[in-house]
């Protein structure tokens, strides 16, 4: 008996209709998908993007070149050197992230005693090279000064949790 | 003894010692901020409080003395919680910026906050508020970060003898400064910087450059004077960024002058990175294989007597046995190490070394210092000198210019006639050291680098002989060496051969080649002008000026080299960093010269090398020992005593700070001669 059943529903194609009216039943169903890059998903506070190094408000640089971002960084991304500055305060002379060699953890985020060095919301900044991606001091500021009130937003919202 | 128990462990203890010397016996560890082995005690910091069984409060161990079956606790629940409170006290002044502090990751505080801190303070008030003080250019200090431990008062006035710090005030109005604002006037002042167990005493040219666990640390020896104090490099890359002491309690205990842990800078300046070969009269870049053809071309033809060798002020022995093996394959005994000329007698080694140890100095009684400024000559040996006098009386006189040496010392002339007086006993000191059960002499290099150099070194030893410096189980007699490289260069027999020429001779034309080894300590003008100079050496000093070809070789971090200190004491210093650009180790560089001279060095490894010293001369095998020795031989070098001078005697060091060609490379150094010796540079402008 199973063998008939078995044979008759080879034959009858009853499985590709099946198949075919779950296709039709989606083609009528809203989408899930984006039309990405002109739609773009809502991300959280905490998305780990591009980096960014902020400043006060007063535009001094926050970093202090303490390194505890170089130390915690596991893939050993960073690259800082320092000096004292002209004031006599400690600031870095050099501040780099290989963006290639960097996991995205976010440990350098929270190493960070003065909130300088972020992980902002931007995630589309592929480059035609490899050099471009190695990232120093300007471009990391310019980073900074140009999602500074996003960041300082995403630092308040993720307040809470820290 | 008496009997202490320590967390259940008995120990038996010496009485009198302190409740925290017997928790260390017993392996327990007690934290502490203002105690420290070396310094007296002071029990301000409160930090090593224990619980004593019968006693009503806690106790501060490092104060404390034991008593007969005592019974300690260093970890009830009782110290711990007035641990947490001595802590939490001590943080509300202290500010919380490890994060720029270069104390951070190697800070006391920082270390025992993890144990005895809160997670959060209770301290709403303001933070009290000091000024900074200036203490010259090598110690930085943020005093907002002091404890006032008062580690650093105890050591510039126990230690270092310069009583120029001090607190001011009291309570939250303590302060610790110079009272007048003014540089330490120490030549051991970085050990400030050490001994501070947080980050109110830092490293002014070190300041913010890295952090302690990015550095390679590498064990190696000084060599800025002939002390030869053990220290450890700290390196990140290629560069030399710090230089701390070891402990080593025969040489230097736990201290190092500030010349050697600072004229690191100089490391980076004024290197030789490239062979250079002359040409037209005017210094070319060259290629080894031209440095080396040149060479080659100059000495094809020449006799071996017409070659001559001089080695430096900061080579290592591995270098000296090359270049003395090269000298002898081509025929040549004209070998000298002494640059000032001194004239010391290798005949035997108690002639040329610091006999009694830097160590021995604390068991002598007596001490006649002989054309020398031990305090610029040689800061660690002049520590043990005031050591040794702060224990108890030790009669010290001086020969030579006056100077504050920072101990008690009486000056009893300038010159080889107070030598004399000394000598047929019309002086009163010569009864002093008569009398003294172990005396000592120490002769400096300005005592016989002179013409009658001979004759002074003679009668420093007849001296010794007649007054009792010469024993069976006590050797007095010593000479203080400012090279480090010295020792090592007599040990291996690097002084004129026979019918060799010494370093006057070669001078004047006395050669037609002659090959420096890293030496730049006496006039360049000397030489004639057709001698075809070789320079081989790390810095762009007076030798490099005046070759004709120069090899780039290697600083002390940059290799694997033995040095004899001036106790002839042979140590290691271990490779740290490779040298910049083309320079190459130096016992390398003259074995590769061998080979295109067509005389190749029996010896291609370092440990061949080393094989080579160790037959030379036995001392190399023992590395870092050195046996006590006493006298039974009293005859003495060479050299009539009755031929005195009259000149008085100049100590060689006049710049404590710019001796060599790294140091006078240094920013840092340069900017100390500035403040320390004003006097000095304007006399040379």
């Amino acid at each position: 008996m199973a063998f008939l059943d078995r044979t008759a529903r080879g034959f009858l194609l009853s499985e590709i209709f099946g198949g075919m009216a779950l296709t039709l039943r989606y083609f009528f169903k809203p989408k899930v998908t984006l039309n990405y890059p002109y739609e773009k998903n809502a991300i959280s506070p905490r998305f780990k993007g591009e980096h960014a190094l902020r400043r006060y408000p007063n535009g001094e640089e926050r970093c202090i070149a303490c390194k505890l971002c170089e130390a915690v960084c596991p893939a050993q991304a960073i690259t800082i050197e320092a000096e004292p500055r002209e004031d006599g305060s400690r600031r870095t002379t050099r501040f780099d992230i290989d963006m290639t060699k960097c996991i995205y953890c976010g440990l350098c985020e929270e190493a960070c005693p003065v909130d300088a060095i972020v992980e902002g919301p931007n995630f589309e900044f592929s480059t035609e090279t490899r050099e471009e991606l190695l990232y120093d001091k300007d471009k990391l500021l310019a980073n900074g000064d140009q999602w500074e009130p996003v960041l300082a937003r995403r630092l308040e919202l993720d307040a809470p949790y820290r | 003894m008496v009997k202490v128990t320590v967390d259940g462990i008995v120990v038996e203890v010496p009485s009198g010692s302190t409740v925290l010397q017997a928790a260390e016996l017993a392996g327990r560890e007690i934290p502490r901020f203002c105690y420290h082995e070396r310094l007296s005690i002071a029990g301000n910091c409160r930090m090593c409080l224990v619980e004593v069984e019968k006693a009503p409060k806690p106790v501060a161990s490092c104060a404390y003395p034991v008593a007969d079956n005592m019974v300690v606790f260093t970890d009830s629940p009782m110290t711990r919680e007035a641990r947490r409170g001595v802590m939490e006290f001590l943080l509300i002044n202290h500010p919380l910026d490890c994060p720029i502090c270069d104390q951070g990751g190697e800070c006391d505080l920082q270390d025992q906050a993890v144990g005895y801190g809160r997670d959060h303070s209770r301290y709403a008030e303001n933070k009290r508020v000091v000024q900074d003080k200036n203490l010259g250019p090598l110690v930085k200090t943020v005093m907002t970060r002091c404890i006032q431990c008062t580690r650093c008062v105890r050591f510039a006035t126990e230690i270092a003898g310069v009583p120029e710090l001090g607190a001011t005030a009291r309570g939250e109005s303590m302060e610790i400064g110079t009272y007048v604002e003014h540089a330490l006037t120490s030549e051991l002042s970085g050990n400030l910087i050490d001994i501070c167990p947080v980050g109110a005493l830092t490293s002014k040219p070190y300041s913010f450059v890295t952090r302690p666990w990015e550095l390679k640390k590498t064990d190696s020896v000084d060599v800025m004077d002939a002390v030869g104090a053990s220290i450890r490099i700290d390196t990140r890359g290629a560069e030399v960024l710090r230089v701390l002491p070891r402990i080593n309690e025969d040489v230097n205990e736990e201290w190092l002058a500030d010349k050697s842990r600072f004229a690191i800078d100089g490391l980076k300046r004024r290197r030789l990175d490239t062979p250079w070969v002359r040409r037209d009269g005017k210094l070319r870049k060259a290629t080894w294989t031209e440095a080396f053809n040149a060479i080659a071309e100059k000495l094809h033809g020449v006799p071996g007597e017409r070659i001559g060798a001089i080695a430096g002020d900061l080579v290592d022995a591995e270098s000296v046995v090359a270049l003395k093996d090269l000298m002898g394959l081509l025929g040549s005994g004209n070998l000298d190490c002494r640059q000032d000329g001194a004239r010391i007698d290798g005949a035997r080694r108690d002639f040329y070394t610091f006999n009694t140890s830097i160590a021995g100095i604390e068991e002598a009684d007596a001490l006649l210092i002989v054309g020398s400024n031990p305090r610029r000559e040689a800061p660690l040996l002049n520590a043990r000198i005031r050591k040794r006098q702060v224990a108890g009386p030790f009669p010290v006189a001086v020969i030579g210019a006056p100077a504050e040496l920072t101990y008690d010392a009486t000056w009893i002339g300038d010159g080889p006639s107070t030598l004399t007086s000394l000598l047929d006993g019309s002086h009163e000191f010569a009864a002093v050291l008569r009398d003294a059960k172990r005396p000592m002499i120490i002769v400096g290099q300005g005592a016989i680098a002179r013409t009658d150099g001979a004759a002074v070194l003679a009668a420093c030893w007849k001296l010794a002989a007649q007054t009792g410096a010469l024993a069976p189980d006590w050797h007095g007699f010593n000479m203080l060496h400012i090279a480090a490289g010295r020792v090592g260069a007599l040990d291996l027999g690097f002084l004129p051969g026979p019918n060799g020429k010494n370093l006057d001779a070669m001078m004047g034309g006395g050669v037609d080649v002659l090959w420096l080894l890293a030496a730049d300590e006496f006039n360049m003008s000397r030489i004639g002008p057709q001698t075809f100079v070789v320079y081989q050496g790390h810095h762009g000093d007076a030798g490099a000026a005046r070759a004709d070809v120069i090899l780039p070789g290697a600083a002390y971090p940059e290799k694997n080299g033995t040095y004899v200190n001036t106790e002839g004491r042979a140590q290691r210093g271990l490779f740290a960093t490779f040298p910049p650009g083309d320079a190459r180790e130096d016992w390398k560089i003259l074995r590769a010269a061998s080979t295109v001279l067509g005389k190749p060095l029996p010896y291609d490894t370092l440990e061949a090398v080393r094989a080579r010293l160790e037959a030379a001369n036995p001392v190399f095998s023992r590395v870092g020992q050195l046996p006590r020795f006493g006298c039974s031989d009293h005859s003495g070098p060479a050299g009539d005593p009755a031929v005195l001078g009259e000149a008085p005697f100049v100590s060689p060091v006049s710049n404590y700070y710019q001796t060599d060609p790294i140091s006078r490379a240094s920013a840092t150094m340069a900017e100390c001669a500035a403040v320390y010796q004003p006097a000095l540079l304007i006399a040379a402008e």
